[in-house]
């Protein structure tokens, strides 16, 4: 199982849980078991977010997640 | 000072000439408005004078009549039917039903000239219906403001907020209650930070081509080609490979030419003028009134703080408008605002909220510096009351390497501990200060950015090589990534040319964004060169009759790895470049990808000023700006970045504020009221480099671009109350703003 943290206000999404557990052995695993369990979550997902995984900010979807990982979702990182 | 001193480069390090220095300083160099073509057209847009407008009717006619123009286009010559951000860029392109800031584009036109293209826009009559506005963010939450866009909410907004927030945010971890009652000190401020721009002197400029089969080109002054083909072809409905995109040199960015602009409007009236090329030159008065400022905010913090210098709790609350459009940095803001510290007990909230004005565009480490003000000033306050010393209070909670952030996930290896140590050593921290002059000191962070990356280098016939970058050069990466190819190679740094190139020449690539090129593009030149090394020690390995796996890459050529491989004298990339042609044809490398090892970068500014009691007026007396850059490849072009982030912020700080009338036009859209910083407003600013090499870049880099403007807008903020004892709670601290604070005060 992977820990994925939410941010606050995406536990209305959640039962109102901020770290939902998910089966997954990849990035893009987690983050379609996340939609397929919290359909809420979906138009979130789809607008654009950055996965952090042990700190470091995951970009592509195929990145396998250990086990034991820290996993973060975040708001779509961007710069000037 | 770098952690890993044991490593030692021969090119990375050092200050070698700028590759675009002599183009620059001759006038050489290629700028937006320098490329012309046959044949051209010149555009001019027409612009709402309306903060908030229906558009009533356009009529084009006489225009149309002017000999000489050729093309007049409205939002009825673009598609219909785009959805998200496609549709905001869209409708900020090219107003639809409404005009939804001062300045907003609602027609634009193609003539044979600039002047006469001027003269057709004039003439374009348009007729509106005024609507009621908002302006000030908050005045833009309340319930009963004017509403912008309806529906322009996004699923993160719950039910019940006021009509202009489209997007909302709460992390956070701990319990800030059960903190703030262990402090000894509990204090909560509001601040506000005005609307700025990024002040970039080279105003936007493109010119565009688009025939009636769907082909195009265009030339433009761009931080990112590949955005530009994306959005563009968004906008006009095309097929992204169809458009070939070029950059031009690039005079300043800071962000604001991440996105799109009038570009659309120049392929649009291209295609409607029979696939002429159609030139548009913005004035700076259309810089400032359309194009992409920075937000503006309202923020309230509550911080504890014991006795000892540790904070117990701290708590933000962030309001932010971006325009007219949804964008506004205001979880970037967050992130970054408590990141410095090791938080047990933390909350953050965050509004992003409509209003009649611009849309916002990227600026230089996107509401960092806003954060920044408000959660540095409030600590600098606090460790006044508490009589602590600022500098300490930050070494007690600085974050390392396996702290978590403040906004959840943990630290990698950073620099921030070595950033303020190197502060405290500084010669400025003992100079002793007169009266009515004062010391501050800030801290600040930024992320740093990754981003799609695609980069090819090849080899030429005399051993020299080119690389081919996707990401323009606004801050000094030709000269960076030429440095780690040429250490890479084992050749000279006059032996690498960095080319930036078209769209039609490599894969997708971000732009130069989020302080990413020189880590990114570089990272991925440096495996193209291992590449292009790998293919070389194959040809030598054949030449030679040993397996490939015998050959090593020494000094810039190729030689038997050991005993065992047998005697032959190097060969060098010269030698096996000369032949390529008869030993398997060109040899090269590429890389693309979306590199990981982000390596964020922490900064400490500290301030000397003095005000003048009797005008209000704020002199920078020094500046000191200390920056952990991971390397330091090319350090005068790091220096640079960093003097320039803080050259912004103080523009920031004392002067720069978008100013609106009562009927919410901007009342100061030319530089003569836009008040940026001069060379004569400032000291030379102090750099120091701190290097704690990022292991996540084979040369360690982390990127330097964006940090430095964190810091000064709570440095200055703090060092005017060390001088005449008043807090500036909102910025700009202007003369007339510090002079009203004085009288206040009594």
């Amino acid at each position: 199982m992977v820990a994925v943290h939410l941010w606050s206000s995406l536990t209305r999404f959640t039962d109102g849980a901020r770290v939902v557990e998910v089966e997954a052995a990849t990035v893009a695993e987690a983050l379609k078991q996340l939609v397929e369990t919290h359909p809420g979550l979906g138009p979130i997902l789809d607008g654009g977010i950055s996965v952090v995984i042990d700190g470091e900010m995951v970009p592509n979807r195929h990145t396998a997640i250990e086990p034991g990982a820290e996993v973060y979702l975040m708001q779509r990182l961007k710069g000037g | 000072m770098a952690k890993d001193e044991f490593r030692e480069f021969k090119l990375v390090g050092t200050r070698p000439d700028r590759p675009d220095g002599l183009d620059k300083v001759t006038g050489r160099a290629r700028y937006g408005a320098d490329i012309s073509a046959p044949g051209m057209l010149w555009g001019a847009v027409v612009r709402s004078p309306h903060a908030h407008a229906r558009i009533v009717s356009i009529d084009p006619s006489k225009a149309l009549a002017l000999d000489g123009v050729k093309a007049v286009v409205t939002r009825a010559d673009f598609p219909e039917g785009l959805t998200g951000e496609d549709w905001n860029l869209q409708e900020n392109t090219i107003a639809g039903e409404r005009a939804l800031y001062d300045g907003h584009a609602v027609a634009a036109v193609a003539a044979t000239s600039k002047l006469l293209a001027e003269e057709a826009a004039r003439l374009i009559a348009v007729e509106y219906e005024v609507l009621p506005h908002v302006i000030d963010v908050d005045d833009a939450i309340k319930p009963d403001a004017p509403v912008i866009r309806a529906g322009a909410a996004d699923a993160s907004v719950p039910e019940g907020m006021p009509p202009n927030v489209v997007r909302y945010m709460d992390f956070g971890r701990g319990d800030v209650e059960a903190g703030f009652a262990e402090a000894d000190l509990v204090m909560e401020r509001s601040y506000k930070t005005e609307a700025t721009h990024q002040g970039y002197i080279e105003p936007h400029a493109c010119l565009g081509q688009l025939g009636a089969d769907g082909k195009g080109e265009m030339w433009v002054c761009t931080q990112g080609q590949w955005y530009i083909r994306k959005m563009c072809t968004a906008v006009l409905g095309l097929d992204a490979s169809q458009l070939r995109v070029t950059p031009s040199e690039i005079g300043g960015g800071f962000g604001g030419k991440t996105t799109i602009f009038m570009e659309p409007l120049s392929l649009a009236l291209s295609r409607k003028a029979g696939g002429k090329p159609v030139k548009i030159v913005m004035s700076r008065s259309e810089v400032l009134r359309a194009t992409g400022p920075t937000a503006s905010a309202s923020m309230d913090v509550k911080i504890g703080l014991k006795k000892d210098g540790t904070i117990t709790a701290a708590r933000a609350e962030f309001r932010m408008q971006g325009g007219a459009f949804p964008g506004a940095p205001v979880d970037m803001a967050l992130y970054c605002c408590f990141a410095p510290y090791n938080l047990t007990n933390v909350a953050h909230v965050g509004y992003d909220v409509l209003a009649n004005r611009p849309k916002c565009a990227a600026y230089r480490a996107p509401g960092s510096p806003m954060g920044a003000f408000a959660v540095e000033s409030l600590l600098d306050e606090m460790c006044r009351a508490l009589k602590i010393d600022p500098l300490q209070m930050r070494l007690k909670n600085a974050v390392k390497e396996g702290d978590k952030s403040s906004y959840g996930p943990r630290f990698g290896s950073i620099g921030l501990i070595e950033t303020l140590e190197a502060t405290q050593a500084h010669p400025n921290l003992s100079i002793k200060l007169g009266p009515n002059q004062g010391r501050g000191i800030a801290a600040g962070y930024w992320f740093n950015h990754n981003g799609e990356t695609s980069v090819s280098l090849a080899i030429s016939e005399d051993g020299t090589a080119q690389v081919s970058v996707g990401t323009p050069d606004i801050g000094g990466s030709r000269a960076s990534i030429a440095l780690m190819t040429a250490e890479t190679l084992g050749i000279g740094y006059e032996d690498v040319r960095v080319n930036v190139v078209e769209t039609g020449a490599l894969g997708v690539n971000e732009p130069t964004h989020g302080s990413r090129a020189t880590f990114a593009s570089g990272k991925a030149a440096v495996i193209a060169a291992g590449h292009a090394i790998k293919e070389m020690c194959r040809r030598a390995a054949t030449e030679w009759g040993i397996e490939p796996e015998a050959v090593e890459w020494v000094n810039g050529a190729a030689q038997p790895a050991g005993p065992n491989a047998g005697k032959h004298p190097p060969m060098t990339i010269a030698e096996i470049a000369g032949k390529m042609g008869q030993t398997g044809g060109p040899i090269s490398g590429h890389h693309e990808s979306v590199p990981e090892g982000v390596g964020a970068s922490f900064g400490c500014h500290v301030v000397d000023v003095e005000v003048d009691p009797e005008t209000g007026r704020t002199t920078i007396l020094r500046y000191l700006v200390v920056q952990d850059a991971g390397r330091a490849i090319h350090p005068a072009y790091v220096e640079g970045q960093y003097q320039g982030g803080a050259a912004q912020g103080i523009g920031w700080a004392l002067n720069e504020a978008y100013i609106y009338d009562d009927k919410g036009r901007l009342a100061n859209p030319v530089f003569l009221d836009y008040r940026i910083p001069v060379a004569s407003d400032l000291p030379m600013i102090d750099t120091v480099i701190v290097e704690v090499p990022n292991p996540g870049h084979p040369y360690g880099v982390r990127g330097v671009g964006e940090t430095g403007i964190t810091p000064p807008l709570p440095a200055i903020a703090n060092a005017i109350e060390d001088a005449v004892g008043v807090r500036m709670a909102h910025l700009p601290m202007s003369p007339a703003t510090v002079l009203a604070a004085l009288k206040a005060r009594g």
